[in-house]
């Protein structure tokens, strides 16, 4: 019912083309299969989303190594979303659910609207003059629809905390910084910050690193620990889902590697939504992962049948390293 | 034609035209640090000059009673007693007018107006405004101040009117260092649920304060040295009493009483004793002119060191 418009099938093609390493093609002439797969796959993808998506994904996955992490519960549920910058309708009718407590990873090549999604969820882009959303992101258990035009884009980002792609600690010191949320939210009570402020920070892994230097300034801390850092600073005010915006691509391997285990831990208290330019990243600390392309959800999966066994021709070819 | 021979090069990338090229643009960059090395030497000369002439001029008038004598009749005993008091008092008007409006007008263009033609208008005028000439802005004053709203000629009209000539300036640096606090920060503070007054209040301008400051002193040091606004609302150019002073004895001890008092300034009073026929009083607008200039100086000190120091605090 919302086939692609030519000009997109056109860029399709050409970025495959382009992009495809010579060694990896396959001898057939790639290019007219993948566009075939595409465009097969967009009907089947609709009726999917109409019938409601969570149900049959949750089915495919018995099978898996991972079943015992199957969507049990949804914190929020992705319907129908799009999104405009002006005309520029930069997300498609977007429809997932958000698993309770779980990792769920965006991945896509550059510009498929991952971070415009991930974006989406704590309102970011009403800073920006001239956007609009349509369709809902339901925030289980009270039914709030994020993005619905009644709902206060502060209240939002009060309960979903974000951290970005580049670390960017206040110029403050690390216990500001991490207090700076609680702040807000009118705590005054030094004893309850210093409180937060230490959970926050024993959270982020980051306390006995700091704990002797609270009161420094948070610039002179390394890269790795300034994201850390502000991973406190939001998860102090225990946010209800934590939107993580590509949070290692400004960091060295060691840091990497220990965000990413930080993440892994967190799976416990909060729902995360992960957007990485890494697979090898989504592989490792996701739960579900999500598959774009040019702002539409090409496949939804568990993150184990996504990186062995995609269902869709374009994420695999993505997956292996043929185009993005 | 896959791979080129060495040696089968273009001459242009033999490597003995390579040395020849080379050499000629590092003569050529060196001739420009030259000329730029004498131009800045040039203008630092012009101004060392032109300091010193001022002082070895008015060098025998420095002394405690050149700034605690009014003018007089004869040189040797005026003083500009009354004029370092009305510039301190003007700048005081000044700084607490064009200061707090000038940063609300340079918060509102940055962090809260859209943007659309009307803000475009706005701010192409406020750069306009800081070009107009300050005997336009003395006119304005004249009309405005002096007569519609009935200041008269005293140091709140003149306050108020170089309050006006220096909005421009502390508006546009004001406006550059806000637009250098990252974009990440703001967006750090949003994502934590601030609202656009508390992410200005706890970020924005702590972060811009040393951009701030700086603008409001160099902002000030214009206004201390103009001339034409002052004398065109009506300056005294002889005035033998002082501003009623601040504090009173009696309750509330604080009085406004001075801000309708009339002044001198020390452009006026150098512009007053530079025009007489008699030559001592030459020597009088030589020393008054040293210390105008080393008024200045002292502010673009201050507000070089303010710089440093916010500078050191805050890297981003």
């Amino acid at each position: 019912m919302d086939p692609l418009p030519l000009p997109q099938k056109d860029q399709l093609v050409t970025a495959m083309e382009t992009t495809a390493k010579p060694g990896t093609a396959k001898s057939g002439g790639g290019a007219p299969i993948q566009e075939t797969a595409l465009r097969n796959e967009e009907p089947a993808r609709s009726s999917q989303s109409s019938v409601g998506p969570a149900t049959p994904r949750v089915a495919i996955a018995v099978d898996d190594t991972r079943q015992a992490r199957a969507i049990t519960s949804v914190k929020a549920q992705v319907e129908n979303l799009n999104f405009y910058y002006g005309q520029n309708r930069a997300l498609k009718n977007l429809s997932i659910p958000i698993a309770d407590k779980q990792v769920t990873a965006l991945i896509g090549p550059s510009g498929c609207g991952k971070s415009t999604f991930l974006r989406c969820f704590n309102r970011m882009h009403d800073l920006q003059p001239d956007t609009r959303y349509e369709g809902s992101i339901t925030l289980h258990p009270d039914n709030l629809n994020l993005v619905g035009s009644g709902i206060d884009p502060i209240e939002v980002r009060m309960r979903i905390g974000m951290v970005f792609q580049k670390p960017n600690p206040f110029p403050k010191t690390i216990f500001e910084n991490v207090a700076y949320g609680l702040r807000l939210r009118g705590v005054r009570s030094r004893a309850t910050l210093a409180e937060e402020v230490e959970k926050a920070l024993r959270g982020a892994a980051l306390w006995d690193e700091v704990k002797d230097r609270l009161q420094d300034s948070a610039l002179a801390l390394s890269g790795g620990q300034m994201q850390r850092l502000c991973i406190a600073r939001a998860l102090a005010t225990k946010p209800e889902i934590l939107l993580f915006d590509e949070p290692t691509s400004a960091l060295d391997p060691i840091a990497t590697a220990k965000i990413e285990e930080l993440i892994s831990t967190l799976r416990d208290q909060v729902t995360v939504l992960i957007v990485t330019h890494n697979m090898q990243q989504a592989a490792r600390v996701s739960d579900y992962t999500a598959f774009m392309y040019l702002g539409e959800l090409i496949e939804f999966d568990e993150a184990a049948k996504i990186f062995t066994n995609p269902s869709k021709k374009a994420t695999e070819d993505y997956i292996t390293g043929r185009y993005g | 034609m896959s791979s080129i021979p060495h040696g089968n090069v273009p001459a242009y990338l033999n490597p003995d035209s390579i040395r020849r090229g080379l050499s000629r643009r590092k003569t050529l960059d060196q001739v420009f640090v030259l000329v730029g090395l004498i131009l800045m030497l040039a203008c630092l000369g012009i101004l060392a000059v032109l300091f010193l002439d001022l002082v070895i001029d008015g060098s025998q008038r420095f002394g405690w009673d050149f700034f605690t004598n009014f003018p007089s009749r004869r040189a040797e005993r005026a003083g500009i007693l009354g004029a370092w008091v009305g510039t301190s008092l003007i700048m005081l008007v000044t700084a607490f007018c064009a200061v707090p409006v000038g940063v609300a007008a340079a918060i509102y263009l940055e962090e809260y107006a859209p943007k659309n033609w009307f803000t475009a208008i706005i701010e192409i005028n406020v750069t306009n405004l800081a070009g107009v000439p300050s005997i336009v802005y003395g006119l304005l004053a004249l009309g405005l101040f002096v007569y519609q709203f009935g200041l008269g000629q005293s140091i709140a009209a003149a306050g108020l009117t170089l309050a006006l000539l220096i909005l421009p300036i502390v508006i546009v640096a004001t406006r550059e260092s806000i637009r250098a606090v990252p974009k990440s920060i703001r967006e750090a503070a949003y994502g934590l649920g601030a609202t656009r007054w508390e992410v200005t209040k706890d970020h924005v301008l702590p972060y811009s304060t040393g951009g701030i400051l700086t603008g409001m002193i160099l902002g000030l040091s214009r206004a201390i040295g103009e001339t034409a606004p002052i004398i065109t609302i009506g300056a005294l150019s002889f005035i033998a009493f002082l501003p009623s002073s601040p504090f009173t004895s009696e309750f509330p001890f604080i009085s406004f009483q001075w801000l309708n008092d009339p002044f001198t300034a020390m452009p006026i009073q150098m512009f007053n004793w530079v025009s007489r026929p008699d030559q001592a009083f030459q020597a009088n607008a030589a020393a008054a002119g040293a210390i105008l200039l080393a008024m200045t100086l002292l502010m673009n000190a201050v507000a070089i060191w303010i710089r440093y120091r916010f500078r050191k605090k805050i890297n981003w």
